[in-house]
C-alpha cells in the first residue's frame, strides 16, 4: 500500500497568523504523506494547529510556507480555477456540523458537486444514488436533511465527500455531533471508505475514534510530536492483554 | 479478577472437566485473560473446600467432572447482582508512576505522558481493528457477543487513561505556570518568565 504515491502531501509546511508581537506559529514545518488506503489521525489539545493543517490540506487555508500536494499537483501555486476543480475533483471535506444545503435531498447534495464539475443531472444523480447505497442510505435518496437524523446527515455528507473519483476525504471532528455509538458507525464507514482506497485525514480529540486510524499524528504546538503505527493486533491479544 | 465466580457461571451451564473450562473461560472472554490449568485447579479445590462444587464422577473419556452445587448457585446470583467492589481500587502502576514523577524534578512528566499516550492509543488502534473485524463477522455466539464486550471493554478503559493523561498534562503546565512564578527554588524545567504569551515548559 505504501508503494503508492501519497494522495496528500505536505511539505515543510508553515502558517503564521499576525505579524510582529502578536505573530502565532500555527504550524511549525509539518511534513505528513497519506496513502491510499490509509485514514490518518491528527490529534493535539486545542490550538496545536490540527485544524489549521486541514483547512490548508483542503485549500480552504493557504500556508506561509510549504508545499501542499494533492494527487501531485502543489495547490498551493494553483489558480483559483484549478483550486476550485481539484476541490470538486479530488478533496472531499466532512465537518462536524454536516454542512449540507437544506433545501437539496440527500441524492441532491451529493449529486451537487458533480453537476457543478459538469457532469450531466442524469449520471450525477446516478452516481449519487450510488454514493449513497455504499453508506447504506439507498431508501432516503430523496428526504431533505432535516427529515433525517444527525448520523444519516453526515453519512450523507461522506457521500457528498467522496463521490466521484474524489479519493481524499478530509474530516473535522465529523463525529462531533453524534452520540457516541452513531459516531463509532460513521467512523466505521470512513474506515470502509478507506480500506477501499480513499485516503482520509480526521482530525479529531476522541481518542476512540482516533484509534479507528491506521496513523495517530500528535500535534503540539504547530510541530508533530509523535507518531503511531499500529502494531500486530493479533499478537498483542495471543499474548494475552493483561497478564501485566 | 474473579476466576472463581467465572468458573462457577461455566458450571452452572453442568458439569465439566477442568481443561474444559479453561479452554471455555477463554473463549467467553477472548483469550483477554489467560488461565493456566494450574490455577483452574487450585480455584476448583478452593470451591469445592468451600463447598460451592462437588465432584461429579469421570466423562468417557476419564477425565474428572465438577458439579455447581445448591450453594454455589446461590453464591453465583450474589455475586452478578452485587456490583464490583470500587472501594479498594487495584494498584495502579501508570497513577503510581506519575505521583512519583511529581516528587521528582529530574523527571520530565510530560516525556512520562506522552510515552504513555503513545503506547495507550496503539493499543486502542489495535483493540479497534479487532473490534472492526468482529463486528464484521457479525457477532452471533454467545462467545461472539462476550468478546465483543470484552474488546470494548478495553478500549473503554484505554480511552478513559488517555483522556486522564491529557487532563494531567494540562493541569501541570497550568500549575508549572503559577509555580515558577512562586517558587524560586522551582525545577529546571519551568520554562523562563520572561516570555510569558509563549509560555511553554521544554521538551523533552
Amino acid at each position: 500500500m505504501q508503494k503508492d504515491q501519497p494522495v496528500l502531501r505536505l511539505q515543510e509546511l508553515t502558517r503564521v497568523h499576525g505579524s510582529g508581537a502578536t505573530e502565532v506559529h500555527a504550524l511549525r514545518g509539518i511534513d505528513l504523506d497519506v496513502f491510499p488506503g490509509e485514514l490518518v489521525a491528527v490529534m493535539g489539545p486545542s490550538g496545536s494547529g490540527k485544524s489549521t493543517l486541514l483547512t490548508i490540506a483542503g485549500g480552504l487555508d493557504t500556508p506561509t510556507s510549504g508545499k501542499v500536494l494533492v494527487e501531485g499537483t502543489d495547490i498551493t501555486t494553483a489558480s483559483r480555477k484549478q483550486m476550485a476543480a481539484l476541490r470538486r475533483r479530488s478533496i472531499g471535506y466532512v465537518f462536524q456540523d454536516y454542512n449540507l444545503i437544506p433545501a437539496l435531498t440527500a441524492a441532491e447534495n451529493v449529486a451537487l458537486p458533480r453537476e457543478l464539475d459538469g457532469t450531466s443531472a442524469r449520471k450525477a444523480r446516478r452516481e449519487a444514488l450510488a454514493a449513497l447505497e455504499e453508506m447504506g442510505l439507498g431508501q432516503l435518496a430523496d428526504r431533505f436533511p432535516d427529515e433525517m437524523s444527525g448520523g444519516q446527515q453526515q453519512r450523507v455528507a461522506i457521500a457528498r465527500a467522496l463521490v466521484g473519483d474524489r479519493r481524499l476525504v478530509l474530516a473535522d471532528e465529523p463525529t462531533g455531533a453524534l452520540d457516541s455509538e452513531t459516531g463509532e458507525s460513521v467512523l466505521g464507514l470512513l474506515r470502509a471508505r478507506c480500506d477501499a482506497g480513499a485516503a482520509g485525514v480526521l482530525v479529531t480529540h476522541e481518542p476512540r475514534f482516533a484509534a479507528w486510524a491506521d496513523r495517530v499524528v500528535f500535534l503540539r504546538d504547530g510541530s508533530v510530536t509523535d507518531t503511531t503505527l499500529r502494531s500486530q493486533a493479533e499478537t498483542l491479544l495471543q499474548g494475552g492483554v493483561a497478564a501485566q | 479478577m474473579s476466576i472463581r465466580h467465572g468458573l462457577l457461571a461455566l458450571l452452572d451451564r453442568g458439569p465439566r472437566y477442568g481443561y474444559q473450562l479453561r479452554t471455555e473461560f477463554e473463549s467467553r472472554t477472548g483469550a483477554t485473560w489467560p488461565l493456566n490449568v494450574g490455577q483452574v485447579y487450585t480455584t476448583l479445590a478452593r470451591l469445592e473446600r468451600d463447598s460451592l462444587v462437588v465432584p461429579a464422577g469421570e466423562d468417557d473419556s476419564g477425565h474428572a467432572l465438577y458439579a455447581i452445587t445448591d450453594k454455589g448457585r446461590t453464591e453465583l446470583r450474589e455475586w452478578f447482582a452485587r456490583p464490583v467492589d470500587r472501594k479498594s481500587p487495584p494498584r495502579d502502576e501508570l497513577a503510581i508512576k506519575l505521583a512519583m514523577a511529581v516528587g521528582s524534578p529530574e523527571v520530565d512528566i510530560r516525556a512520562v505522558i506522552q510515552a504513555q499516550r503513545l503506547h495507550t492509543i496503539r493499543a486502542m488502534q489495535d483493540y479497534t481493528r479487532l473490534k472492526a473485524q468482529a463486528i464484521e463477522t457479525g457477532p452471533t455466539t454467545r462467545d461472539e457477543v462476550a468478546w465483543l464486550l470484552v474488546l470494548e471493554q478495553l478500549i473503554f478503559s484505554a480511552e478513559a487513561e488517555a483522556r486522564w493523561l491529557d487532563h494531567c498534562e494540562a493541569r501541570l503546565v497550568r500549575l508549572a505556570e503559577s509555580i515558577g512564578q512562586a517558587d524560586d527554588d522551582a525545577p529546571k524545567r519551568q520554562a523562563d518568565s520572561t516570555d510569558s504569551a509563549t509560555h511553554r515548559p521544554a521538551r523533552r
